[in-house]
């Protein structure tokens, strides 16, 4: 068994390293976005703007201070202050507000939303008093980066995977190795294996090459985030073998696989934090292998979260990974239905 | 058998195939050729019937036994020949010696050559060579020879005819009489999804044909044959005479004042054969 699904993964590996365009894209894309993302546009580019109210009522009154009343910007509850605060440090609030006793406020010095907000705000209450965010602040191109090699990671296990195979079965190159002692399993473990070493190279490659550029936060230990990275690639892979188990039409495959990447990549914080959002759609997100991913990767480069802080993230995603497997195997089909 | 919603491809197919003969499964596109064999592969499954292997029902260890060339296939892309082949002789625990199937397919030259880049003959021998690694003891394949330049396909048939004589088993499709004519012991020819006849070529011939065929360009017929007393067929730019007297039908023609200068005379063969069992051309 073992040498069929290296004599698969080899092959695989050659086709997928000699093909230079696809190489070129998956390594260069993701520097370029967070070269461009993070320096050019410094922020990322949404109109709304999130702050957080410290107070206990669910909805904010808006007579408490003018302030509340600007548009354009989403004001929400906050009832936990250090946890609020943290959040500032991290870009996942644009700024923090307290209102009672007394009113001040909290924003990240590094943060170009926060330093526009302030401004705003100034402009209303010139005496508010300015607090400091506790510890670090992060900027925000050390929130972006993680985002950004996840959306790499996603793309390329996704639709590398499953055009590969779909392609594949198109072809006849699935039916000719069924002709063979070939198993499906065995083909998909090849897969699997095959993806997650590019996967893995290419993403050190420009974790260490954007680390040239951008001197970025890491307060973790590398090896958990390889972990994170390494399970995460998993699950990706897993849920793109899984699309490709019996899809013959490379349209079908493509429309299912933008099904699946889209909403990871508006709700999984690529870009942005769903603080704030409809607690719907954050529970939502927690269905998307991406949304764990991402957690796991930025509490372990900004917060310097151990391997046992995340393992229900990275438990969640391999038992994800074993469910998208199991079905993919099962399902799988060798030619056209 | 085996029924598609929409059609029956093949229907109440019955044969053996003796051990180190070659085997033909001949007809038109569409008969149900391809099928056929791919339920004997274990690739298609059937709707009914059954496939016995050495008096047993296939399964999964019948893989190892056989060799497999489809009508057509995908390679990767960015491998080349040799990286090819050595990927399929290591989806094996057993099988020949690779250097023995590139020198048997012909491949020497054309080793590091990526598999895009590969002539129509180039890449038949090279899915020959991927069906031979695993040193089969039965071979299938599928219309080998489809979309081959004359030369390309006579170098293919020398191979054939190698590896016939190395006591292997070679299921073949085809729709080139010659092609069967020449590489098998016995034929079934389709028509349907059923067999119409079977037997060597030879026997089939000499069963259903005591005549021969007396070809005249059509131009060179300008009279007219009407009320000529032998079977006459119109074939392309060409006049068919069908007559087991030459003697009697040369005179006729003679007769008429027919040139007799571009007059061929020809055995019958399984395209005749196939025309007389159906009443329609092989190659439709």
């Amino acid at each position: 068994m073992i040498k069929r699904v290296v004599a698969i993964m080899s092959a695989r590996n050659l086709e997928f390293l000699r093909d230079r365009s696809t190489l070129g894209w998956n390594i260069f894309l993701p520097v370029l976005l967070v070269l461009g993302l993070g320096f050019i546009f410094s922020g990322d580019g949404r109109p709304m703007y999130k702050v957080g109210v410290l107070q206990d009522a669910a909805e904010i009154n808006t007579e408490a201070h003018p302030f509340l009343t600007t548009r354009y910007v989403q004001f929400f509850s906050a009832t936990d202050q250090a946890d609020a605060v943290r959040k500032v440090g991290r870009h996942k609030i644009d700024m923090l507000i307290q209102l009672q006793p007394s009113t001040r406020y909290w924003v990240n010095p590094d943060s170009p939303k926060g330093y526009i907000l302030e401004r705003l705000l100034l402009q209303t209450d010139p005496t508010i008093e300015r607090a400091e965010v506790s510890g670090e602040a992060v900027r925000y191109v050390d929130w972006l980066l993680p985002g950004i090699l996840g959306m790499n990671m996603m793309f390329s296990c996704l639709f590398g995977v499953g055009y590969v195979v779909v392609r594949y079965r198109k072809n006849g190159f699935l039916k000719r190795l069924n002709a063979t002692p070939l198993r499906p399993i065995e083909f998909i473990v090849a897969q699997v294996l095959s993806r997650l070493i590019l996967i893995m190279a290419v993403t050190v490659f420009v974790y260490a090459g954007t680390q040239y550029f951008i001197d970025f936060r890491m307060q973790g230990s590398l090896l958990t985030l390889f972990l994170v990275a390494l399970i995460g690639s998993v699950s990706l892979i897993s849920l793109g073998l899984l699309v490709a188990a019996r899809v013959s039409s490379e349209e079908l495959a493509g429309g299912i696989l933008n099904m699946l990447t889209w909403p990871m990549m508006l709700v999984s914080g690529v870009w942005f934090s769903l603080e704030g959002t409809h607690p719907i759609i954050q529970q939502l997100a927690k269905i998307f292998p991406l949304t764990l991913i991402l957690e796991s990767a930025r509490a372990v480069m900004l917060d310097g979260a151990t391997l046992a802080q995340i393992m229900p993230q990275l438990g969640t995603l391999l038992l994800m990974s074993g469910i998208f497997l199991l079905i993919g195997a099962t399902a799988f089909s060798w030619q056209n239905d | 058998m085996k029924r598609y919603p929409d059609v029956t491809a093949v229907n109440g197919v019955s044969f053996s195939v003796r051990r180190g003969s070659c085997f033909g499964l001949l007809g038109p596109n569409g008969a149900g050729k391809t099928t056929t064999v791919e339920i004997m592969e274990g690739i298609v499954k059937p709707s009914g019937g059954e496939i016995l292997y050495k008096g047993k029902a296939i399964d999964h260890s019948f893989r190892d036994e056989v060799g497999i060339q489809f009508q057509s296939t995908a390679l990767q892309d960015h491998l080349s020949v040799f990286e090819t082949l050595r990927m399929f002789r290591n989806l094996y625990d057993h099988g020949a010696d690779l250097d023995d199937v590139i020198r048997m397919c012909s491949l020497e030259k054309i080793l590091k050559q990526d598999n895009r880049k590969l002539s129509g003959g180039q890449r038949q021998r090279l899915l020959l060579g991927l069906a031979l690694v695993n040193d089969p003891e039965v071979l299938f394949l599928d219309e080998p020879t489809t979309g081959l330049d004359p030369q390309a396909r006579r170098n293919f048939w020398e191979l054939v005819e190698q590896i016939r004589g190395q006591n292997k088993t070679i299921i073949l499709t085809t729709h080139y009489m010659e092609e069967a004519y020449r590489l098998c012991d016995e034929i079934a020819i389709m028509d349907h999804g059923k067999i119409i006849a079977q037997g060597s070529p030879k026997t089939l011939l000499k069963e259903h044909f005591e005549d021969v065929v007396l070809e005249l360009p059509r131009e060179d017929v300008s009279s007219g044959l009407e009320g000529f007393p032998f079977p006459v067929l119109e074939r392309g730019d060409c006049i068919e005479i069908f007559t087991p007297d030459v003697n009697q039908a040369v005179a006729q023609l003679v007769q008429r004042n027919i040139s007799l200068n571009r007059m061929q005379v020809r055995p019958r063969n399984l395209e005749d054969l196939f025309l007389e069992l159906t009443g329609k051309e092989l190659r439709t």
